[in-house]
């Protein structure tokens, strides 16, 4: 799966990011962010879903977040 | 001041109407009406060719968030009014009325918004804007959420936007973002992995419902937390808690019961705000009025409203 690391990566730059990271990948592939706690956890998992994602999976691990999105539209 | 008898006009019909006697001889302070501070782009326009024809070289963004056009000479007044009148942008009020309400950006455009702010303060101003209170101003103020820029509480009615929020244990995927999310510490997560609210510590403000990735948390109740009898000035009063969750669609007729209860409880005591009529009676007396029409959001009981000491004076 492929993985994108927004870990020291502040909003909304982070945002930014994923939407880029996203806009490289086909409808329906599955990627992970790596996101720091905080603002990044509370905002770009709703930020992404409202963009019409598809939020798989929100997990902490060792003191980050791993975000699971299905892409959903081109 | 040996001019004034001069002329035939009322000082104290201009100052109602929103016309304030400035220092200067002749000259006036134009208060405009800006319900929630929401100006258009042409309404905008329009004043800035009013004030540079008529007024002085700047003009002043009131504390309510109206444009005050300066010194205004009052033999203007019709040529201001009729000028304004085309960009249908009127005169604003002072004197004890109910005065035009305040309000945040609302939810169209502003994330943390939880209720249509806006609306509201166009709704109370075109319905009760100018109704005289027969005591002393009566100020009312929309806060779309409880950060509540529009500091609600300090005026006469201020309404803050609220949501209670609701689970739908079957959606959630226990990433504990509420919980971390809770400012107010109404949830844990439990033994389960589900998030546990605990009720009475929640203020209302929806940060579960925003940030929940998978919408587990739902908006149960929405509308108004109210509080009753705020005022700044001289001897400031924070209002207290009298409803809550009253529907945006029943805020004008919730605002007219307390109106109601000021006009007749205030009779003979002067020029005083609710806030001291409210102390003076007793907040029961309120409560009790309120609630056969609004049973389900007037509050079991309240306190009086706060005096804040400004620790000069007696």
């Amino acid at each position: 799966m492929h993985t994108v690391d927004l870990r020291g990566v502040s909003c909304p730059t982070n945002f930014v990011k994923a939407k880029l990271a996203l806009e490289m990948l086909d409808e329906g592939a599955v990627v992970e962010f790596l996101l720091d706690d905080g603002e990044p956890v509370k905002n770009v998992p709703r930020s992404l879903k409202g963009e019409g994602h598809k939020l798989i999976g929100l997990k902490e691990a060792d003191g980050h977040y791993v975000l699971t999105i299905e892409k959903v539209g081109e | 001041m040996a001019d004034e008898n001069k002329t035939s006009i009322d000082l104290n019909n201009l100052k109602a109407g929103g016309f304030i006697k400035e220092r200067g001889r002749d000259l006036f302070t134009v208060r405009l009406r800006v319900p929630g501070g929401r100006m258009t782009v042409p309404r905008l326009k329009k004043i800035a060719e009013v004030a540079e024809r008529f007024g002085g070289e700047f003009v002043h963004l009131s504390m309510r968030q109206s444009i005050e056009l300066v010194n205004i000479n009052f033999r203007d007044f019709d040529a201001v009014v009729a000028e304004l009148g085309d960009g249908e942008q009127r005169v604003a009020s002072c004197g004890a009325r109910v005065r035009v309400p305040t309000a945040c950006g609302g939810c169209e455009y502003n994330p943390n918004g939880l209720v249509d702010t806006q609306k509201a303060a166009l709704e109370v101003d075109e319905k009760l804007f100018g109704t005289p209170t027969g005591h002393h101003k009566f100020k009312v103020g929309f806060a779309g959420c409880p950060f509540d820029c529009p500091k609600s509480a300090t005026n006469d009615v201020g309404f803050q936007g609220a949501i209670w929020p609701e689970l739908s244990k079957e959606e959630c995927i226990s990433c504990g973002l509420c919980a971390k999310s809770c400012t107010e510490g109404a949830i844990a997560m439990g033994d389960d992995g589900k998030p546990v609210f605990s009720a009475d510590k929640c203020i209302y403000c929806g940060d579960c419902i925003k940030v929940c990735p998978t919408e587990a948390w739902k908006t149960g109740k929405i509308g108004y937390t109210v509080r009753i009898g705020g005022k700044w000035g001289r001897h400031p009063l924070v209002g207290t808690l009298f409803a809550t969750f009253v529907p945006e669609e029943r805020v004008v007729e919730f605002i007219s019961v307390v109106l109601a209860w000021y006009k007749e409880k205030a009779d003979g005591s002067g020029r005083v705000r609710i806030g001291d009529i409210i102390i003076k009676e007793g907040p029961d007396s309120l409560l009790s009025r309120l609630r056969p029409r609004f049973p389900e959001y007037v509050v079991e009981k309240t306190i009086a409203p706060q005096v804040i000491s400004t620790q000069v004076g007696a």
